[in-house]
C-alpha cells in the first residue's frame, strides 16, 4: 500500500493553528446534519462526549458499547484527577506552560500542534463540566480547587475526592442520555465491534456480535468514531479494568489504519504489589497520593525490621535523593524505573520483597489524620480492603504496573486514522502523549478530543457528501466481514483443545511484561518474538472454549480479544526492537546515560513510527512521519 | 499473615437463558488463599470448569475495585456479600472461614431480568436517567468554572449522593424492588447544586415517573442502605419525596398558567 502520513496541520503560529483550522474548515449547515448518520464505538470519556456533542449539533448517531451500560467505561476507574491551564492558583501556569509540560513529559516524541490544541481546550472542559454538574472539589469560599501531579511544578489538576474519572464519565454519560432520551442517539449496549468495513478506500460501517445471543450483524454510516481505549492488558496483569482490550483498533488495523508507536506503554508506578500467582488484575493507587506520601525502601540490603522501628538515617528516600527539584512528584516513567532498581537491588519491601513503601506519617504529622482522610480517604479504604493492612499507621507498599497505552492508532490533526472516514479519540489514538503521558492528562485528552474537537473536524470530512447515502449493509464486503467474524469464532468453539483463554492471556502477559515491559534490550525483544509466535500457534491449536456462541459466553469473548493480544503483543516487541534509543516509557538498557536516565537519539529517532499490516503478524511495515518542532528546542529531561 | 481457607462449598445459581428455568450447583473448592478476592476465587473456579470441558458461570465484572458498578452478586443472601460498604468485586476470602458453604445467586428483581447464570439486565436504570438525569448544558458557552461559587458544604453533600456506581444492589436488597436510592442519589447529586436548580422540580418529576414505570415502590424499609457498597444515605429518598411533591405542585401551576 502506498501511505504518505500527512499530519495535516495547519498553518500559521503554533498558538493560531486552531483558530485557522476553524476558521478554514468545511461546515455542515444545521439543518442537513440530520442528514448524516455517525457511529461512535466505546463511550468511555472519548466516546460518550462525542455522542452528545454529535448529537446536540444534530448529526444521527449510534453509539455501540460492549458494557451494559455506558457508565460502566473504564475511564470511571480514573481516581487522580484532570489537568487544565486555568491559572487558578495564579502560580504561572498558562497554556503554553501546560503544552510545554506535556512535550517535554512526552519526551519529545508528541506533535506540537496537537498537544498545543490540547492545552487550549483543557480551559474549555472544566467550565463544561462544572456546568454539568461534576461536583469538583470546592475551597471553603466555593472556588475550585487543585492540586499537583507529576511532571508539573504548578497546581492545575481539578479533582472530585478520589474518583475524578467517575464523575466526569458520569457528567458525560448524562448529557449522552439526554441525547439518547430525545431519539438523537440509539444506543447499543453488550454489542461488541468484531470489524470494520471498508468500501472504495473508505470506511463504510462496522461489524458486531451481540454478546447476549451471538448474533453477527452489520451497521453503517457516513463516518465511524472508534473510542475503544487502550491496550494496557497485552501485560494481562494491568490496572486497567477486566474487559478492556484492544480488538476495535486491531480490527481496523488490518483494515488498513497504521498503528502508531504500540511500543510507548505507560508502567504507572504506584499500584499495589502482586500478592500471589492466581492474581486477575492490579490494583492503582492515584498518584495524588504522592502529593503528601514519600517513598522510600530500607538503605541496608538485609533490612528485616518492620517500617516503623528503621531510623530516618537507615532509610533512602530515592526519589527525593535523585531528583531533588521534583522528588517524590517526578515522572511516571521515571519513578517507575527508580522503584524497579531499588526492587532489583534486593531492598524491596513487603513478604514477596516486591515493594517500596509509600509513607504518610511525616503527612499526618504535619496535617493531621483527618486532613489526610479528606484528600485520600477512600484510597486509603481501598487499599486495606485488599492487603488487609492500615496505611494510616504502616507505610503503604506500592510497585509500578502496566497503566496506559500512550501508542494507538495513528491519527492526522482531525483525529483521522489513515482509512478515510474512520476517526479515533480518546486512549485509542496515539496523538498527544508521545512516549509518555503525564498524570491527569488522559482524562483531559479524552474530553477534548470529544466535546471540542471531533464536533469540528467530522464536517469537515462530511460536508461533500450531503444527500448521499449511506452504504448499503447488504453490500458484499459486508457479508463477507460477517462471514469472517462468524468463522472465526466458530473455529474458537471447534479446536476443542486444553487451556482457557485465561491462561493464555497470562503466558502471553508474562513474555510481554519480562521482554518489553519496564526495561527492554535487543536481545530479549527477539526471544520474545520466537516465544509468541510459538505460544500463539499453542493457542491455535490447544485453545478450549466451552458453552455454545448463541447466547451469553464470556469464555468465547475472551477467545478473540486474546488472539488480537497476540498479534498486537508481535508488533509492540517489533517497534521496541526497532526504536534504538530510550524515550518516556520505553527504556532500552542499551541506550542510557551513566546516570541511568533515558538517552534519546533524536537524529535518527525523532518521528511516530506508524505500522502497517502485511497480513502476516510477524513482518509489518514501518512507515514514519517526522516530528518538526517549531516550538520548543529538544532537551534533554531532567527532573533533578 | 496469608493462610489458607480449606473445603469451601459454593452453591451456585445456573440458568442457560432468560427463559429458562434455573437450578442450584454445587461446587468444591478445596482450597484457596485468604489473599484472593471473591471473584479471583470464581475465575479459578472457570477455569477449573473450562479445563474439564465444563461451560463456564457467567457473572457480570470488569473495574475489580468498586467503582464501575458492574459486578452483582447475591451472597449468602446479602446484595454484594457479608461486608459493609463494600462492592462483590472487593470482597476477599478473609471475609469467609475454612468449611463454609457459601450460596451465590444473581440480583433478583423483576425489573432486573436474569441473562444468563449470574448475569442480569439493568438497563432500566438508564431509562430512569435519559428522561432526566442530567443538566440540560449543551458543549460550548459554558461560563467560567468559578463564576458560580458552590460552598464546600454543597459540593460534598452532593459528590457523596453522586458517588453511586449504579450496581442495583439497592433493588436487589429491597423487598418491594424499589429503586429509590439510585434515583434518589442522582436526584440528590444534581439537585443540591446551584447548576441543577433550573430544571430540579422538572427533573425530579420525569425521573421519579419513570422509575415508578419500571420499579417497584418503595416502603422505607432501609434494606438498601446497608446493602449500598458507596454507603449512600437514605436521606437522598426524602430529598427526592419533597422535591417530588413540590414537583407536582409546581408542574400543576405552571401547566394551568399556559
Ligand atoms: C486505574 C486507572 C486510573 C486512572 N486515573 C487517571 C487520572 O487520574 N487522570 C487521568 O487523566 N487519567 C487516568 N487514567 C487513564 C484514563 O482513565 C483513561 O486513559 C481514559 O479514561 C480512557 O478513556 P477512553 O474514553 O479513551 O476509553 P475507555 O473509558 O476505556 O472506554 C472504552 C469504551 O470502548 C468500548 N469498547 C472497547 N472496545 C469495544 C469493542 N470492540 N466493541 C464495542 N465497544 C468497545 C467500551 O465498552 C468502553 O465504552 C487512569 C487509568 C486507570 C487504569
Ligand atoms: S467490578 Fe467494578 S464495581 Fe465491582
Amino acid at each position: 500500500m502506498s501511505i504518505t502520513l500527512d499530519a495535516k496541520i495547519p498553518e500559521g503560529p503554533l498558538a493560531d493553528k486552531w483558530d485557522n483550522y476553524k476558521e478554514n474548515e468545511r461546515l455542515v449547515n444545521p439543518a442537513n446534519k440530520r442528514k448524516f448518520k455517525i457511529i461512535v464505538v466505546g463511550t468511555g470519556l472519548a466516546g460518550a462526549s462525542a455522542c452528545a456533542t454529535l448529537a446536540e449539533l444534530g448529526y444521527q448517531v449510534e453509539a455501540f458499547t460492549f458494557h451494559d451500560s455506558p457508565r460502566r467505561a473504564h475511564s470511571i476507574a480514573a481516581q487522580g484527577g484532570i489537568n487544565a491551564a486555568k491559572n487558578y492558583r495564579g502560580d504561572g501556569d498558562s497554556i503554553h506552560r501546560l503544552f510545554y509540560d506535556t512535550i517535554k513529559g512526552g519526551d519529545f516524541r508528541s506533535r506540537e500542534g496537537n498537544v498545543h490544541r490540547l492545552a487550549q481546550v483543557s480551559v474549555d472542559i472544566i467550565d463544561q463540566m462544572v456546568a454539568q454538574g461534576v461536583p469538583f472539589a470546592r475551597e471553603y469560599g466555593g472556588m475550585l480547587d487543585n492540586r499537583s501531579f507529576g511532571g508539573a511544578q504548578v497546581s492545575r489538576t481539578f479533582y472530585a475526592r478520589g474518583q475524578t474519572g467517575q464523575q466526569l464519565l458520569l457528567g458525560a454519560y448524562q448529557q449522552m442520555a439526554r441525547q439518547v432520551g430525545l431519539g438523537n442517539v440509539k444506543l447499543w449496549n453488550r454489542m461488541e465491534l468484531v470489524d470494520v468495513v471498508v468500501i472504495d478506500g473508505r470506511c463504510a460501517g462496522i461489524v458486531t456480535r451481540d454478546l447476549m445471543t451471538g448474533e453477527v450483524s452489520s451497521h453503517s454510516a457516513h463516518a465511524v468514531v472508534l473510542a475503544t481505549g487502550g491496550y494496557g492488558n497485552a501485560f494481562f496483569l494491568s490496572t486497567n479494568a477486566m474487559t478492556c482490550n484492544v480488538t476495535a483498533a486491531w480490527r481496523a488495523h488490518r483494515k488498513g489504519a497504521l498503528f502508531a508507536n504500540p511500543c510507548y506503554t505507560q508502567i504507572h508506578p504506584t499500584c499495589i504489589p502482586q500478592a500471589d500467582d492466581f492474581q486477575s488484575k492490579l490494583t492503582l493507587m492515584s498518584e495524588s497520593l504522592r502529593n503528601d506520601g514519600r517513598v522510600w525502601v530500607p538503605a541496608n540490603l538485609d533490612e528485616t525490621r518492620p517500617p516503623d522501628q528503621i531510623p530516618e538515617d537507615e532509610r533512602d528516600y530515592y526519589l527525593e535523593r535523585l531528583y531533588p527539584s521534583f522528588g517524590n512528584l517526578a515522572p511516571r516513567d521515571i519513578s517507575s524505573r527508580a522503584a524497579k532498581r531499588a526492587v532489583d537491588s534486593g531492598r524491596g519491601v513487603g513478604p514477596l520483597k516486591n515493594g517500596v513503601y509509600l509513607d504518610f506519617s511525616e503527612a499526618i504529622g504535619r496535617l493531621g489524620a483527618d486532613v489526610v482522610k479528606e484528600r485520600y480517604g477512600n484510597l486509603f479504604e481501598m487499599y486495606e480492603r485488599i492487603t488487609g493492612e492500615d496505611p494510616y499507621t504502616v507505610p503503604m507498599r506500592i510497585y509500578p504496573a502496566s497503566h496506559y497505552t500512550m501508542g494507538g492508532i495513528w491519527v492526522d490533526y482531525e483525529l483521522m486514522t489513515t482509512i478515510p472516514g474512520l476517526y479515533a479519540a480518546g486512549e485509542a489514538n496515539f496523538s498527544d502523549h508521545g512516549a509518555n503521558r503525564l498524570g491527569a492528562s488522559a482524562l483531559m485528552q479524552g474530553l477534548a478530543d470529544g466535546y471540542f474537537v471531533l464536533p469540528y473536524t467530522v464536517s469537515n470530512y462530511l460536508a461533500p457528501f450531503l444527500n448521499k447515502p449511506i452504504p448499503d449493509t447488504s453490500h458484499e464486503a459486508f457479508k463477507l466481514a460477517e462471514r469472517e467474524a462468524a468463522d472465526r469464532f466458530s473455529r474458537y468453539l471447534s479446536i476443542g483443545g486444553t487451556r482457557s483463554p485465561d491462561y493464555f492471556h497470562r503466558e502471553l502477559g508474562k513474555i510481554i511484561w519480562d521482554y518489553c515491559g519496564m526495561e527492554r534490550n535487543q536481545q530479549g525483544l527477539e526471544k520474545a518474538l520466537s516465544e509468541i509466535p510459538a505460544l500463539y500457534d499453542e493457542f491455535q491449536k490447544d485453545l478450549n472454549v466451552t458453552g455454545d456462541g448463541e447466547s451469553t459466553n464470556q469464555t468465547l469473548e475472551k477467545a478473540g480479544r486474546v488472539e488480537d493480544f497476540f498479534e498486537l503483543g508481535m508488533l509492540m516487541c517489533h517497534d521496541a526492537l526497532d526504536r534504538e534509543e530510550s524515550c518516556g516509557g520505553h527504556f532500552r538498557s542499551e541506550h542510557q546515560t551513566e546516570e541511568g536516565e533515558a538517552l534519546r537519539d533524536d537524529d535518527n529517532f525523532a518521528h511516530v513510527s506508524a505500522w502497517e499490516w502485511t497480513g502476516d503478524p510477524t513482518s509489518p511495515n514501518l512507515h514514519r512521519e517526522d516530528l518538526a518542532y517549531e516550538e520548543v528546542k529538544l532537551q534533554t529531561r531532567s527532573y533533578k | 499473615m496469608t493462610t489458607t481457607l480449606k473445603d469451601l462449598t459454593l452453591k451456585i445459581w445456573r440458568q442457560k437463558g432468560p427463559n429458562d428455568a434455573g437450578r442450584f450447583e454445587t461446587y468444591d473448592i478445596p482450597e484457596i488463599s485468604d489473599e484472593a478476592s471473591f471473584l479471583e476465587m470464581l475465575d479459578i473456579l472457570n477455569e477449573r470448569l473450562i479445563e474439564s470441558g465444563l461451560e463456564a458461570i457467567v457473572f457480570d465484572h470488569d473495574c475489580r475495585e468498586g467503582i464501575c458498578g458492574t459486578c452483582s452478586l447475591m451472597i449468602d443472601g446479602h446484595a454484594h456479600g457479608p461486608q459493609r460498604g463494600t462492592a462483590t468485586c472487593q470482597l476477599h476470602m478473609r471475609q469467609f472461614t475454612s468449611g463454609d458453604t457459601i450460596v451465590i445467586e444473581p440480583f433478583r428483581a423483576t425489573s432486573f431480568p436474569i441473562i444468563k447464570d449470574l448475569m442480569v439486565d439493568r438497563a432500566a436504570f438508564d431509562r430512569i436517567v435519559e428522561v432526566g438525569g442530567f443538566i440540560s448544558a449543551a458543549t460550548g458557552g459554558a461560563p467560567d468554572g468559578n463564576l458560580i461559587p458552590v460552598p464546600k458544604p454543597v459540593a460534598d453533600a452532593s459528590m457523596d449522593a453522586a458517588a453511586c456506581i449504579g450496581c442495583g444492589a439497592c433493588v436487589a436488597a429491597c423487598p418491594n424492588g424499589a429503586a429509590s436510592l439510585f434515583t434518589g442519589a442522582k436526584l440528590a447529586h444534581l439537585n443540591l447544586l446551584p447548576q441543577g436548580q433550573a430544571e430540579r422540580f422538572k427533573r425530579a418529576e420525569a425521573m421519579v415517573d419513570t422509575m415508578d414505570e419500571y420499579f417497584g415502590s418503595c416502603t422505607n424499609h432501609g434494606e438498601c442502605e446497608a446493602a449500598c457498597p458507596k454507603s449512600i444515605s437514605i436521606d437522598v429518598i426524602a430529598l427526592m419525596n419533597a422535591d417530588y411533591r413540590k414537583a407536582k405542585f409546581k408542574n400543576r401551576k405552571a401547566l394551568s398558567r399556559t
